[in-house]
């Protein structure tokens, strides 16, 4: 592991975390509305997995500000997204629940679970298709691989062979309900490993997510063939700012939050030489500049104009005449 | 020709012209269709564009989705639109939002194909006709092809055209002998007029456009009339001005669907025409459909439960006989 990479973990992962307290406090003022799902607490997860996958499509649920931002969408236009301004990365159409940008790769943010998980099968297709061997990223809950599209996808993408990366980040929780009073057996990788390579992770730990993740992207494009990972994670935040959360106990909270990724990332990178506490300083004070300029972004973006009400529901540019 | 070739044909040319349209869906490459609309073009195009998928509705659209995010053009055919409805979530939430969603910046030039409608003795749950389903639902375009002419021009604009477009077709049309006649300048959300007429507007389409037609002499003969008949070509977006011009002319309207009456489109078409010209009228509308009951099996039940030939001219006469024609 280099130092450069040690750096960029916990420069997003510290981003991801105050960008979305901050995103609380702006909820609770009212500025954002709807709902807003935190990953604090998952950030190991998703940062190690887009810096360990690198180059291609990322397919994402609805708790999706992390990927965003470790995607390289900047964080004013995702805050302006979360205040439904214009400005927003979707217009202010989408919210957020529904960031995307096709310029980062990156294709949502969806708020049906498991449902885009076959969309990142058939864009894997496309890209093989005409050429392409770059692979996919598809993350998703416990809660999805219990559902249909989760099945079909794993049964489709590893018949048609392609380069998906199903990511499983196992949180224990589909809402408040746990993982094993829907599922037969909680060890989640078992579901997909007589389809494809399977193996489970600490979700908590970044270099373990980056490394692994990272050895599946080498193997779905040299292979041309899916993979799954199982990330062991934990939120800290109920499942949604509406939700009370109480259905998981204050010890268990407790033990979660002490394998914090973040902690974790510094315990580890400190001792082994590869962050130094100036560098950490920096980012602290960086990152809290950041996302206070994105709301101040947001807050001062203009609202929608009324006629985008009409505007991106069909093509306005396609000639209604076939010769 | 039949009208199952003018769709082959479609997409033949659409895919020689440009090798981003692939075409996937369930029995359609190596065993040719179940009801032969790609027969020839999984040994004409191989597998990696006539793709035989799994049994599983969901999927089929879904990974066409994710085909059209990648820059493809998928056609997806869906057996019948019956099964359509395991595809639900992603006919609606996802296709139907996804450029919304987005702010515009994710657009899915795809189409979903199905056949819809009664055909014969296939029971209920492989019997029905869903299009006010799909017209209901903002950010999907839905075409119904009547004739070889609509299916041919209709399925190669649903191919060209960026936006999602639902692609009904008429199990019964299938076999059926016609031409395509040649259009310089097709315009997909265009009615059509299919015969023209001064005194009774009647609109329809796919099976029901036939069944109409056939019925049009009897009724012309009982009521001393003449009939514009038109067919409708596109459920959404509705071509109000076609229809509304007609009515302007003859006075009276009845629309024919082959959904059952309770909640069909044909309460969108009058809906829609009546805001335009209510005034205008002699006669309130009529509207014709299916009994409010799931198609039965048994082929007398069956018959009795959908418009025929017959039924409609006798329905028609009656009410026109009511209103004074």
């Amino acid at each position: 592991m280099n130092k450069s990479y040690a750096e960029q973990f916990y420069y997003l992962m510290k981003l991801g975390r105050v960008f979305e307290l901050r995103a609380k406090e702006e909820y609770m003022k009212g500025n954002i509305g709807g709902f807003l799902h935190l990953a604090i607490g998952e950030e190991a997860v998703h940062v190690g997995s887009v810096l360990g996958f690198g180059k291609g499509d990322v397919f994402v649920h609805y708790r999706e500000h992390v990927y965003a931002l470790a995607k390289g969408i900047e964080p004013k236009y995702i805050m302006a997204e979360l205040f439904g301004k214009i400005t927003g990365v979707s217009k202010g159409k989408g919210g957020s629940m529904h960031l995307y940008d096709p310029k980062f790769n990156f294709y949502g943010g969806n708020a049906i679970v498991g449902a885009y998980i076959p969309h990142a099968v058939g864009t894997a297709f496309a890209r093989k298709y005409m050429g392409d061997t770059t692979g996919v990223l598809v993350a998703f809950g416990d809660g999805a691989t219990n559902s249909g599209n989760f099945f079909e996808s794993i049964n489709t993408a590893s018949k048609w062979e392609v380069p998906v990366l199903f990511l499983c980040e196992n949180n224990y929780y589909a809402i408040g309900t746990r993982i094993d009073r829907v599922s037969p057996f909680v060890d989640l990788y078992k579901k997909a490993k007589d389809y494809m390579p399977a193996k489970q992770v600490d979700g908590m730990n970044i270099f373990e997510v980056f490394d692994a993740v990272k050895k599946a992207k080498e193997y779905i494009e040299s292979e041309g063939k899916p993979y799954f990972i199982e990330a062991l994670t934990y939120r800290y935040e109920p499942h949604s700012i509406t939700d009370t959360g109480d259905y998981r106990s204050p010890r268990e909270l407790k033990i979660a939050k002490e394998k914090d990724p973040i902690e974790n990332l510094k315990a580890i990178a400190l001792r082994e030489g590869l962050l130094t506490e100036d560098y950490i300083k920096f980012v602290d004070d960086k990152v809290k500049q950041i996302v206070e300029d994105a709301v101040e972004f947001a807050i001062s973006s203009p609202e929608p104009p009324l006629e985008e009400l009409y505007k991106d529901v069909f093509c306005e540019v396609c000639i209604d005449v076939v010769s | 020709m039949l009208y199952r070739e003018a769709l082959n044909k479609a997409l033949d040319e659409m895919m020689s012209r440009d090798s981003s349209v692939v075409l996937l869906g369930e029995d359609i490459g190596f065993y040719g269709g179940n009801y032969k609309v790609t027969e020839g073009l999984y040994a004409r195009y191989g597998e990696k564009r006539v793709i035989d998928t799994p049994i599983a509705e969901n999927t089929i659209v879904g990974t066409a989705i994710g085909m059209a995010i990648g820059g493809l053009r998928p056609v997806a055919e869906i057996m019948t639109v019956n099964f359509s409805l395991i595809a639900f979530d992603q006919i609606v939430n996802q296709l139907a939002k996804i450029r919304y969603m987005s702010g515009g910046k994710i657009t899915l030039p795809m189409v979903i194909r199905m056949p819809q409608g009664v055909a014969k003795q296939l029971a209920a749950q492989h019997s029905q006709s869903l299009e006010r389903l799909f017209a209901s639902i903002p950010g999907l375009r839905v075409l119904v092809a009547s004739d070889a002419t609509t299916a041919y021009y209709g399925l190669k604009f649903a191919i060209s055209t960026d936006d999602p477009v639902i692609f009904l077709e008429h199990l019964l049309l299938y076999p059926e002998k016609m031409e395509i006649e040649e259009e310089k300048h097709f315009s997909p959300y265009r009615a059509r007029i299919k015969k023209e007429g001064e005194g009774i507007t009647i609109i329809s389409y796919l099976k029901m456009l036939h069944d109409t037609l056939k019925a049009v002499p009897t009724i012309e003969k009982e009521l001393d009339t003449t009939c514009e008949v038109i067919d409708l070509c596109s459920i959404n977006p509705l071509d109000v001005e076609t229809i509304s011009k007609s009515v302007k002319k003859t006075k009276r309207l009845v629309v024919i669907t082959e959904e059952p009456k309770t909640g069909s489109y044909a309460n969108e078409i009058l809906n829609k025409v009546l805001e335009e010209v209510f005034y205008e009228l002699d006669a309130p509308p009529l509207k014709i459909g299916a009994e409010d009951v799931p198609t039965p099996y048994n082929r007398t039940l069956e018959l009795a439960s959908i418009p025929t030939p017959e039924k409609i001219a006798k329905q028609i006469i009656i009410w026109g006989r009511k209103h004074g024609i």
